[in-house]
């Protein structure tokens, strides 16, 4: 009984982001285009995200703790 | 007509009505439009930016021959013409109209009373062209028809009476009002609409947008000004650009807006010459359909006064919708008819029957007689409609003995509230006045329209969905139309159903926060606020 409400739940999210994004009304083969360049443009955001946020992130901690903690630390080094 | 005249100092002080808005106003007027929320104004653009994109997609396609072209287009020797089918309304046409088209058109085979009859029809290649199944759906409850106090009846005394006179007159005319069309039917009729809506005079014409697409010219020509509300009806603005006038818009419902052009207007005077207008003439709606929003008619009338100008009322939704005894906008502020000079109105809705009247002084009607491009070149009105009309009108007014008209004017205005609190209670986004029985109820995104309209049919209920040419373009919305027919099981069916699909489709949008209207005291000052 939960497996079918999730289910439920989830085609109707999916109900929504058809309707959102007006693929709903497209045809089916414009709607895999649509769903193919969505789930692409999705994937990319996700996998450039995972590869530079970490680095980017530890980056600006260390810059910001070196202004504010680190005064008397000489710049050469 | 007469000249009109710079109004002195001195006459403004005297005319003490136009103190306050308080003092105009005999009852509490409600009316709100809830702001778009951002985040769905923004999705609605997004879903609009897609199917544009694909738009120009499947107009690639069609243009290099990829795919078949099912739509209109040019001729092969008409290549190099200028192009017909190019502009923005042609491509919103093809490409978005189209996918949705299947919730128009639908073709009902019974009378749109309370519930109707619709015959079934599937698409096959995506709402190019439809078959019909040959079956019939029954019993869909009607909220889309323009029935306000139920006279769209198969039986009854209207019926029996119509169809006495249909064995007398037969259902032809085949003449013109001027030539041998005017019957003693119509005579009657002009009479009983006279007095029902306490004006002079009346005259009756057979169609009601060509009511006022063809008396406006009638009444104004060149050196007149038109002020017409922003959101006016087609037929009132066909008949102000064929009159050949300058026309003015003032913003929807703003005196203020309505006041500056007023004032301009008599201070400048005709746009090079400087001279003072021929006629100054106010267009208003009683009721304005897209919007459910009623007029404020006790402002624009002390205005009227004020700077001398004309005023002409299309009461089309109003008229037997509005007021205790159903006698239309005028009645509802508990105005006189006389201070408005053209009262205009059609018989489709309340009366359930088809043709359009225009009411007023004497004289006025008179001249329209002679002068009216309707009364001398189109058909009159067939004689059964005419008795619909009268034994409608008699039931409204009591006369025909029971008081069976009274009790629909209150049963509709029990519905209309009922219906709006209720819906207004579920989240949804409603415009307009609590009174009007026109409810539109806000969708905003596109491909939420088709989805409302065919899922609304799935559960029964029939129901008019409004897109882009007749309303802005994020701005679409269903339209309800309560009427005196709906029992209260049937409107909580509705409501019922309304409830799912709003939870469905994720309609709920209100956040209970409504933009404050502009009810300020009516003084010099205030419209130097609202100009931009």
């Amino acid at each position: 009984m939960d497996i079918k409400r999730v289910k439920d739940y989830i085609y109707w999210l999916y109900y929504q982001y058809l309707l959102i994004t007006c693929s709903y009304v497209l045809e089916p083969w414009e709607q895999s285009m649509f769903h193919t360049i969505t789930v692409t443009v999705f994937a990319m955001v996700v996998y450039t995200a995972y590869v530079f946020v970490p680095i980017h992130v530890r980056l600006a901690f260390e810059f910001f703790s070196q202004i504010f903690g680190g005064q008397p630390e000489s710049t050469v080094s | 007509m007469t000249f009109l005249s710079v109004v002195s100092c001195t006459q403004i002080m005297l005319l003490n009505h136009i103190v306050h808005n308080g003092g105009l106003y005999k009852r509490p007027f409600n009316e709100a439009f809830e702001e778009t929320p951002m985040l769905v104004a923004v999705l609605t653009y997004v879903g609009y930016g897609v199917l544009t994109l694909f738009g120009y997609l499947r107009d690639f396609m069609r243009q290099w021959k990829i795919e078949k072209c099912q739509n209109a287009t040019e001729r092969e020797e008409q290549k190099d013409f200028v192009p017909l089918y190019q502009d923005f309304e042609n491509f919103y046409n093809r490409n978005l109209y189209m996918r949705i088209r299947d919730s128009w058109n639908r073709p009902i085979c019974s009378v749109p009373g309370a519930k109707v009859d619709m015959m079934e029809r599937v698409s096959h290649d995506y709402n190019w062209t439809f078959t019909y199944t040959g079956r019939v759906i029954k019993d869909i409850i009607n909220m889309g028809s323009y029935n306000y106090l139920g006279f769209a009846q198969k039986a009854g005394t209207c019926q029996q009476a119509a169809a006495k006179v249909l064995s007398q007159y037969g259902a032809g005319v085949c003449s013109t009002r001027q030539e041998m069309g005017n019957l003693d039917k119509h005579e009657e009729l002009e009479k009983l609409v006279a007095r029902f809506l306490g004006v002079e005079s009346a005259m009756a014409y057979g169609m009601g947008f060509a009511t006022n697409s063809m008396n406006i010219p009638a009444l104004v020509g060149k050196g007149c000004l038109i002020l017409s509300d922003e959101l006016n009806h087609a037929s009132l603005v066909l008949g102000a650009r064929l009159s050949g006038a300058t026309i003015r818009i003032f913003k929807h419902n703003n005196m203020q807006s309505l006041e500056k052009l007023l004032k301009d207007a008599i201070v400048h005077g005709q746009p090079r010459t400087r001279r003072p207008w021929k006629k100054i003439l106010i267009l208003v709606e009683g009721i304005y359909s897209m919007e459910g929003s009623i007029v404020r008619l006790p402002e624009v009338i002390a205005l009227k006064k004020k700077y001398k100008s004309y005023l002409y009322l299309d009461e089309a939704h109003s008229i037997g919708a509005l007021g205790p005894s159903g006698r239309g906008v005028v009645e509802y502020f508990g105005l006189s008819p006389e201070d408005v000079d053209v009262m205009m109105g059609t018989f489709t809705k309340s009366f359930g029957a088809a043709g359009g009247y225009i009411g007023g002084k004497k004289e006025l009607i008179d001249y329209l007689r002679t002068y009216s491009h309707s009364a001398v070149y189109a058909t009159s009105l067939s004689p059964p409609v005419v008795e619909q009309i009268i034994t409608s009108m008699k039931c409204i007014m009591g006369e025909d003995g029971t008081n069976v008209g009274k009790a629909r004017v209150q049963q509709l205005a029990e519905n209309t509230r009922y219906f709006r609190r209720r819906l207004k209670e579920m989240g949804f986004i409603i415009y307009g006045n609590e009174d009007s029985p026109v409810v539109p109820l806000m969708l905003y995104m596109p491909a939420k329209i088709g989805a409302f309209g065919r899922e609304m049919l799935k559960r029964n209920i029939g129901v008019v969905v409004v897109g882009f040419p007749a309303t802005p373009i994020i701005e679409s919305r269903a339209r309800f139309c309560l009427s005196a027919a709906h029992t209260k099981e049937m409107l909580d069916t509705a409501l019922k159903e309304i409830n799912e699909v709003g939870d469905l489709l994720q309609l709920k949008y209100s956040r209970h926060r409504l933009v404050p209207l502009l009810d300020r005291p009516f003084d010099e000052t205030t419209y130097e606020e609202t100009e931009d």
